[in-house]
């Protein structure tokens, strides 16, 4: 690892090549450049979810750690590039006094030219991603409203200023349940009259299911409060009877069909790495994921 | 003989490049260096201003035999640049370094002053004998830019330069010239089979070629004020760069030929009948560049308050002729941008059918092929593939890259090293001549012109990609400038 201290965008990028190019020639071309912004509270295990990710993704990882206020005002930044812990160029950038405020001035020289821009908000978000000067240069603006001190507040704020490109990690969260529903839904279950999901009070994702099914299915949508952890429940009243996905304890589904034996699923919860991985294999606006937070306002919360 | 040893780029590039020569064994036995300046200094003193530069900014190690056998050739005349005793004293040292050291009577004047002392200095050569050789040897003058700023200033300082050494004696540095990457060009395009078939408008979409710096004018507002972007780097990079990229295949790799298919493509190139649609100008503003403030070109030092210089131009050209009609050339240059960079980018169209969901080659966008002339000099592919995973077809844009840094572990010669040495061979391909300097006016003179007519440069923000109307007179041709 290098550190600089008191350096500019420019610099950062210069000993990013220099490192390359002390290391030989890496002949992986870099996909994507992620932009991390964060504080100190989420910076090390986004950055480390990021890093495992670009084993799939080779990638640069910015991650931007602004910290307003004191009296030093100067940039410094942790630079690693390739080695064991995978391909990727990684630099940790903090920014201190009024250096924090331009953040977006540090990253234009840094974003590899060509590919993708992804940016991820591991914790707090600026109300339009989009319109945000370091979410103008991505395609896809990855946010977290489970980490936020009000979750479902997040989502109403993530629904009322959606633009294509976001998208949550509470939503990628669902990625299991919602295959496995969708399958159940394939076979002869009779028609769907309402939908219960079951979890902790405040859990982002138990709404955004329930939102998607109110939409998919058109029928009514709750949400009841469960034991945890994540998500718990999502059953659904059907004319032949319930139709019922649990995971009691956070790993493995148990699957119910009226008439049907029982049968296992793994629903395991995933690691930030993997979550972080699957979005960054579709970089399209995830329109699933609009649908989902438009019905919102269709859940009712018990 | 170098005229101009204090200036920054004496001490910064040409020094340092001879030091590297003569380590890589590359200078003839016997060479010498003579200083020229308005300094009270005697051999000793000089070199060791060269010593100190090869120190600081030579790029291949410091080596004790190497230098001692460079500082055996050095060599000062103080003097006034119009003083003719002071030109008689230096050829009094070249004929005795002569001597001393066996040079064959080869003489090569490098006049790294400004322009407006060309017609003081080369009289002054003319009238002391320095221009006269002995049969079988040679004089060279090398020259750097600006040559003129706008075609009747070229041609006169031709005629001044003309009427002292001839034409192939003259050597106009374009430093652009001497990199690797720009050579490349023509060896990707002319040795390789795969690259020339497309490389018409039948498969070529648009050509962008972007020098950006991140720094301002930094000491330099004296050259540059007056002169600005367009004068600076349009006319003489940006245009070789485009001949290099669009010319037709020489019939030889003969300086001559080469020459001819240059001049030829430069005659084609037009400028757009509405200049101001098709070009925008601007002047960089206060900001924040990589995190760092930085005054607007106005704040500079020694930069009138009401100066509409121009520190970034961008301009469409078009080539008339059968290979390249209708593909638009993007040049674009500027200081206080994003990032440090030179490239040339060859956009191809979009595939005329694509068998797949319109979502997935969202993330698709056209092929390109980018010479990266500076940094990381090198060459990037940039297709489509297919992102792994089961879930589906989706297509999205990757490089290939291919750096010379990494392929030839040797540090590639500096540019000025190339060019220093092609002097001394008397091998002139990657010098411009007269005519191409004269077909590169009469290119950009008509824009210069209405730009002097319209007022201000739009002002544009440190750091980012330069003015609004940059992206205007681009989306109005339905396309966009690439992020290098």
């Amino acid at each position: 690892m290098i550190r600089l201290e008191d350096t500019s965008g420019h610099d950062i990028a210069a000993a990013i090549a220099q490192e390359r190019h002390r290391m030989g020639s890496p002949t992986t071309g870099m996909v994507l450049t992620l932009l991390i912004l964060t504080d100190e509270t989420y910076q090390a295990d986004a950055t480390a979810a990021a890093v495992a990710s670009a084993r799939e993704h080779p990638m640069r990882i910015l991650t931007l750690v602004p910290r307003p206020g004191g009296d030093t005002s100067r940039i410094d930044a942790d630079i690693s590039v390739g080695g064991d812990d995978g391909p990727g160029e990684v630099a940790v950038m903090r920014l201190r006094g009024d250096r924090s405020a331009h953040a977006n001035s540090v990253v234009i020289p840094l974003l590899l030219p060509d590919t993708p821009v992804v940016a991820w908000w591991p914790g707090s978000t600026p109300v339009s991603l989009a319109d945000d000067p370091i979410g103008s240069h991505a395609g896809r603006r990855i946010t977290d409203v489970s980490t936020l001190p009000d979750p479902l507040a997040g989502l109403t704020i993530r629904r009322e200023n959606y633009q294509p490109g976001d998208t949550d990690l509470s939503w990628t969260r669902l990625t299991g349940w919602r295959s496995t529903l969708a399958a159940v839904l394939d076979r002869p279950v009779g028609a769907v009259r309402s939908v219960v999901v079951n979890a902790p009070e405040r859990n982002p994702s138990a709404l955004l299911l329930a939102a998607w099914l109110a939409w998919a299915l058109d029928v009514p949508a709750r949400v009841a409060t469960g034991p945890g952890p994540g998500l718990n429940s999502v059953a659904l009243s059907t004319d032949e009877g319930s139709v019922e996905l649990s995971r009691p304890d956070g790993s493995l589904g148990l699957l119910r069909i009226p008439g049907v034996p029982e049968s296992p699923i793994a629903l395991p919860r995933r690691a930030l790495s993997d979550l972080i991985a699957e979005d960054l294999r579709r970089l399209t606006p995830d329109e699933i994921y609009a649908e989902a937070l438009s019905a919102l306002p269709r859940v009712e919360i018990t | 003989m170098l005229f101009g040893v204090t200036g920054d780029l004496a001490r910064k590039k040409i020094m340092p490049a001879i030091y590297d020569l003569a380590n890589r064994g590359l200078l003839p036995p016997g060479f010498g260096l003579v200083g020229f300046a308005r300094r009270e200094w005697a051999d000793e003193d000089f070199a060791q201003e060269v010593h100190d530069s090869v120190r600081e900014f030579a790029r291949t190690p410091f080596r004790e035999e190497v230098w001692r056998q460079l500082a055996q050739g050095i060599r000062f005349v103080a003097g006034d640049l119009a003083d003719p005793q002071a030109f008689r004293t230096l050829r009094e040292t070249v004929l005795a370094l002569d001597a001393e050291r066996g040079t064959l009577g080869n003489h090569a004047f490098y006049l790294s002053i400004p322009p407006g002392l060309f017609p003081t200095v080369v009289a002054q050569i003319q009238q002391a004998g320095l221009a006269d050789s002995p049969a079988g040897a040679w004089r060279r003058v090398v020259i750097e830019k600006p040559f003129g700023h706008d075609l009747a200033s070229a041609e006169s300082l031709d005629q001044v330069l003309a009427d002292v050494f001839a034409p192939d004696e003259i050597f106009r540095i374009d430093h652009y010239l001497g990199k690797e990457t720009v050579q490349n060009i023509l060896a990707v395009r002319f040795a390789n089979e795969m690259f020339e078939p497309l490389w018409n408008s039948r498969y070529v979409d648009n050509i962008q070629i972007t020098q950006a710096e991140d720094i301002g004018i930094g000491g330099r507002a004296g050259y540059y004020d007056g002169i600005g972007a367009a004068r600076d780097v349009i006319q003489n990079h940006l245009l070789q760069l485009l001949a290099l990229t669009a010319m037709d295949e020489p019939l030889s790799f003969d300086p001559r030929q080469v020459r001819q298919e240059k001049e030829k493509v430069l005659a084609a190139v037009t400028v757009p009948q509405d200049i101001d649609r098709h070009t925008a100008r601007g002047q960089y503003a206060t900001g924040w560049q990589g995190g760092v403030p930085v005054v607007g070109y106005l704040e500079e030092p020694g930069i009138p308050a009401e100066s509409t210089t121009e520190t970034f131009a961008a301009i469409r050209v078009d080539i008339d002729n059968r290979r390249w009609a209708g593909v638009p050339f993007y040049l674009r240059t500027g200081k206080r941008l994003g990032r440090r960079v030179t490239e040339v980018a060859v956009v191809f169209k979009r595939a005329p059918h694509l068998p797949f969901a319109s979502t997935s080659v969202l993330e698709l966008s056209d092929n390109a092929l980018v010479f990266r002339i500076q940094p990381d000099e090198g060459i990037t592919l940039r297709f489509g593939s297919k992102v792994p995973g089961v879930s589906g077809m989706e297509v999205r844009d990757v490089t290939m890259d291919f750096q010379y840094g990494d392929s030839f572990v040797d540090t590639s010669p500096e540019a000025y090293e190339r060019l220093i040495l092609d002097v001394l061979l008397g091998d002139p391909p990657l010098f411009p001549q007269a005519r191409e300097v004269d077909l590169s006016w009469r290119i950009l003179d008509p824009v210069l012109e209405r730009w002097a007519d319209s007022g201000r440069p739009d002002a544009y923000a440190s750091g980012g990609w330069g003015p609004a109307s940059a992206y205007e007179m681009i989306a109005r041709d339905g396309r966009t400038w690439r992020r290098p």
